[in-house]
């Protein structure tokens, strides 16, 4: 390490044990906000010198869980660089690189706004890109915008990079078209199939010609298996499949993954669809990498969830499972999961800051209607509640089952007062209200700072 | 009563909560004991300019916008004749650049429109994101407020003499210069407020019912009794509080 990195490493460590100290959170940005500053190049510098390169991994959804999967995956038996708490804009990769300067592999989650930049300076042996879904167009503008930067971004790309695609996301999976260090990942199992096409699906009209494109499957939005039947373009053959996948509602999912070193039976603690997505792209991403089938496996069956994403945090003999909502593919996903066994009471906090979105439109293109038949009672919560309340009211909920309530704390305490002990209480909740839920129940001392969550 | 509602290109144009105002139309219009009747109108298909009482249009992404105008340009005969016979239409965002003369490109492009409000839009460079509050005067001497949120690239220039649907008091409006935000022609109401625009502004929601059960036959606001609106009033209340604190300037 030179002088000059050495020293600007040194001082922002520094900066980021000062912020602990001082009680602001987990500086987990603190110290890359510094060298980031002083010198962008750095980033260049730290990146380059990982012996086994980087990996960088974005999406629009799962792209934290995808990524925390891949370092349960690779963490056995090298040492990573990873930005484990979700700064995933430039100056947490800077943080990432600061604190893992002896790492052997760097692995980064990415946000979809600051992918250009990070492929250009960090020159990742491996990309893994996910998906694309309508996504707080308030920041991101247009999927389209944010699809175009991308394009952008991969052709620069020298050819022995390995190009990771989701190919069950026409334009995702449109990036690697022609490229031969590619692998295509996706689901295969149509018996999870949606009986069709969300209303808040996005890519579906032909990217060759603009008809329609007919799906021998949806599984999760707009991915799946597509064909157009006017000009032909299709789902690309899958290299890593995820096939004969069982769900088991909240609690746990399991399915074969089929890749061209053979095939695995996978064990997943977490559930949902969209969780096998992640699983197949973390896998997909870690043979790449060089990791063994056995590798993935194993690490895959270890997984516990990526912080907030779906947690359950016991509390006074009753427990609390939160499970992040932050677009409409997200959140029907979770409704999906939900489906299976609808909570007697379900609290949905929104917020509206500029990390939740600042408009909450889109709440209007969560199919929250299957839950509202069933559910006993809906608290709305968050700054945004009386919103959401609507939302639920013109969904066809009656308002004897609903109650707005603003604070987040006295919304939380009710669901508790609610459900029975030994049951939990399920909550959905925005990313800052996740946040806020967090500290509450750490105020609680129900559960640790996530800065303070043991490395794997 | 039952209210014809002819929803142009759902599959195309629902970018963010279109059928959220759908859904408030539907379910006020049920509270009155009155049946919203809602229709897709899609690529190729004909609009009867008699077929309808209420027309709506929503929003797309640019890529979406770009495969039905042309379509949208072609019904402009049938758009018009229905407004000038008193049809209620709410377009929204997209469908509301759609609804004008046209939209000119960066590059110098120009897609043509189904021109029924006196508008044009050009695109800019800075997309003008954020809350918004306007102040409106449907009916003189009634002021009411909308509190929405918008999302375009597009400055709207309304003609000179056009009537916009209100006055921007937080947020940037039609072009971020003018004050003016939307446009009104008749029964016709075009504006870039999304977000969505009828559960927090239900006021407006019923304006339009109004006008859509007097095309039908039965008379007009006199058919619908208030309805007990505390937690849209409520909503509304954050939104325009929002659009004070952080709505858009220039």
């Amino acid at each position: 390490m030179g002088v000059r990195l050495a020293l600007e490493t040194a001082v922002a460590r520094t900066a980021g044990a000062l912020s602990r100290a001082a009680g602001r959170g987990g500086g987990t940005t603190i110290p890359g906000k510094v060298l980031w500053k002083l010198d962008p190049g750095s980033v260049d510098e730290l990146a380059a010198r990982l012996p086994q390169g980087v990996v960088v991994v974005s999406a629009t959804n799962g792209k934290t869980t995808t990524t925390a999967m891949a370092a349960e995956i690779l963490g056995d038996g090298r040492r990573l660089a990873w930005n484990r708490a979700g700064a995933n804009l430039m100056s947490g990769i800077a943080s990432a690189l600061v604190a893992g300067r002896r790492a052997d592999v760097g692995l980064f989650e990415v946000d979809e706004g600051a992918l250009p930049e990070a492929l250009g300076r960090t020159n990742p042996r491996v990309v893994a890109l996910g998906n694309l879904f309508r996504d707080q167009l308030d920041r991101y503008g247009e999927l389209e915008l944010v699809a175009e930067r991308w394009r952008g971004a991969v052709a620069e790309l020298p050819y022995e990079t390995t190009l990771v695609v989701n190919a069950d996301d026409a334009v995702v999976a449109d990036l690697a078209d022609g490229r031969t260090a590619a692998v295509r990942f996706g689901l295969d199992d149509p018996r999870h199939a949606r009986p069709r096409l969300q209303h808040a699906a996005d890519s579906k009209y032909c990217l060759r010609c603009g008809a329609p494109y007919e799906f021998a499957a949806a599984y999760v939005g707009h991915l799946g298996d597509y064909r157009c039947p006017q000009c032909g373009h299709r789902r690309p053959d899958l290299d890593v499949a995820a096939r004969e996948i069982e769900l088991r509602g909240l609690l746990a999912s399991r399915f074969r993954l089929a890749t061209p070193v053979g095939d695995a039976e996978i064990e997943l603690a977490l559930p949902g669809l969209y969780n096998v997505y992640n699983a197949a792209a973390a896998a997909a991403l870690s043979l790449a990498v060089g990791a063994s089938l056995e590798d993935v496996r194993s690490g895959l069956a270890r997984f516990g969830a990526a912080f907030g994403r779906f947690e359950r945090i016991a509390s006074g003999g009753k427990s609390i499972v939160l499970l992040l909502v932050k677009n409409p593919a997200g959140a029907n996903e979770v409704v999906r999961t939900l489906e299976t066994g609808v909570p007697p009471v379900l609290v949905v906090a929104l917020n509206d800051a500029i990390a939740d979105g600042q408009d909450v439109s889109w709440i209007w293109d969560v199919d929250f209607e299957p839950l509202l038949e069933h559910v006993g009672l809906v608290i709305a919560t968050g700054d945004r509640a009386a919103e959401l309340g609507l939302r639920m009211t013109y969904g066809g909920l009656p308002p004897e089952r609903l109650e707005v309530i603003p604070s987040l704390e006295s919304a939380l305490d009710r669901g508790l007062g609610l459900v029975e002990a030994g049951t939990e209480l399920v909550v959905l909740p925005t990313y800052t209200a996740m946040l806020s839920l967090r500290s509450i129940l750490e105020g609680r001392g129900a559960v640790r700072p996530y800065w303070e969550m043991p490395a794997p | 009563m039952r209210i014809r509602v002819g929803h142009l290109y759902p599959e195309y144009l629902n970018i963010y909560a279109d059928r959220g105002n759908i859904a408030v139309l539907t379910r006020r219009a049920a509270l009155r004991g009155h049946e919203l009747d809602v229709r897709a109108i899609g690529l190729g298909d004909t609009l009867d300019p008699v077929g309808y009482d209420l027309l709506y249009v929503g929003g797309g992404q640019d890529r979406e916008q770009a495969l039905i105008a042309p379509d949208l340009a072609a019904k402009g005969d049938a758009v018009r004749a229905a407004a000038e016979r008193g049809v209620a239409i709410l377009a929204v965002c997209g469908g509301y650049q759609l609804l004008g003369r046209g939209y000119r490109g960066r590059d110098g492009s120009f897609m043509p429109g189904a021109a029924l409000f006196p508008h044009e839009t050009i695109a800019g460079e800075v997309r003008m994101i954020g809350d918004v509050l306007l102040e409106c005067e449907l009916d003189p001497g009634t002021r009411r407020q909308l509190a929405g949120f918008e999302n375009h690239a597009g400055r709207t220039r309304l003609d000179p003499g056009a009537e916009p649907l209100g006055r921007v008091v937080a947020g940037f409006g039609n072009d971020g210069s003018s004050g003016a935000e939307g446009c009104r022609v008749g029964n016709a109401i075009g504006t870039y407020l999304h977000g969505p625009l009828l559960p927090r502004n239900p006021w407006l929601a019923d304006w339009l019912i109004a006008r859509a059960l007097t095309h039908a036959g039965a008379g007009g606001p006199e058919l619908l009794t208030p309805l007990a609106d505390e937690l849209e009033e409520e909503a509304f209340r954050v939104a325009a509080e929002r659009a004070r604190k952080r709505g858009g300037r220039c």
